[in-house]
């Protein structure tokens, strides 16, 4: 069984704790970096992160992409929604069509 | 013209003339590959964005909910109200192929001590936001699930449609040109050794003729 982690800063991810998820607390880019690089190889299918901190450390979650798990999903925070997940998805259009016909 | 640098002889072309009907069945597969591939990753996208937007907003709401708990509880009493979740959620993660790409399908599996019951502590201390952030957040769980799920295809299968789109590109734009280009360059070049021997083989009579009976041959 695989297990569902989320990470971001405080006040955005510790209410995922109350449905099961695993919550880890990171505010820098180093403390990402490094928490990602640790949980990425135990057991979790899916990493939750804040789109803050996703764009923090977007060669390290690169390394995931090829891998069918764990699958790594940016979410907004509280501090709002900066589009990043959004971007994403035009990313993997752009990839794969040579441009992005879905707006 | 892009000519393969091969000896013009008859093995080399029939060698050919297999890899360019190999190349030509290759090429066919791999842009049926391609486009059924596109059609499904569009399906998919389209879901992956309204999912999205849908966890988005939700996630967003829970947040504004959690950050009002927040601002009425102490910083303590929020962490002591989330320390023990009466929820454990694991899933069962199962490898689906879809054409020659393999993604997963996420099987969520919660455990509740008490059914249906969400929350981990009781209503006395705790502010009413609270509850509506962490119920909030239980709603919206099997559609960020399904978010997970479907945006990992999505990556996936856009690196697939990336990886075939060369090989069908590489394939009708370099290979089978080459191939096509090199065929009819060992084609002409036989049929040109053909007549240079056959003329040749003229001239040889006429000397020889010319030799034995003084014959001459003009015209």
């Amino acid at each position: 069984m695989y297990k569902i982690a989320a990470i971001g800063d405080r006040d955005s991810v510790q209410g995922f704790a109350s449905i099961g998820l695993e919550v880890y607390f990171a505010d820098e880019k180093q403390e990402a970096e490094k928490l990602l690089k640790r949980i990425a190889n135990d057991n979790y299918a899916v990493i939750y992160i804040t789109e803050k901190l996703a764009s923090m450390i977007p060669q390290e979650i690169e390394k995931y992409t090829e891998a069918v798990t764990p699958a790594i999903i940016p979410i907004p925070g509280v501090s709002g929604n900066t589009g990043e997940g959004m971007n994403n998805v035009s990313r993997f259009v752009e990839k794969a069509v040579g441009s992005d016909i879905i707006n | 013209m892009a000519v393969m640098n091969v000896n013009p002889t008859r093995m080399e072309l029939s060698n050919l003339k297999k890899k360019l009907v190999t190349a030509m069945r290759g090429h066919k597969l791999l842009k049926d590959k391609r486009d059924e591939l596109m059609r499904q990753f569009l399906l998919f996208v389209r879901e992956n964005k309204e999912l999205r937007k849908k966890v988005e907003k939700a996630v967003k709401d829970a947040g504004a909910h959690m950050a009002k708990a927040a601002s009425v509880m102490s910083d303590e009493a929020v962490e002591v109200a989330l320390m023990m979740p009466s929820q454990s959620m694991r899933v069962d993660v199962e490898e689906k192929n879809v054409m020659s790409v393999t993604v997963p399908v996420f099987k969520p599996e919660y455990k509740t001590a008490v059914d249906g019951e969400i929350y981990s502590y009781g209503y006395a201390f705790t502010s009413c936001d609270l509850d509506d952030a962490v119920k909030a957040l239980s709603d919206i769980m099997p559609d960020m699930l399904r978010l997970a799920e479907v945006e990992k295809n999505c990556q996936l299968m856009a690196g697939e449609i990336e990886r075939t789109r060369r090989r069908v590109n590489a394939l009708e734009h370099v290979m089978i040109p080459q191939y096509q280009d090199t065929i009819k360059y060992i084609t002409m070049k036989l049929d040109e050794n053909e007549r240079s021997n056959t003329t040749r083989l003229m001239k040889v009579k006429d000397m020889m003729l010319e030799k034995a009976h003084n014959y001459h041959y003009d015209g």
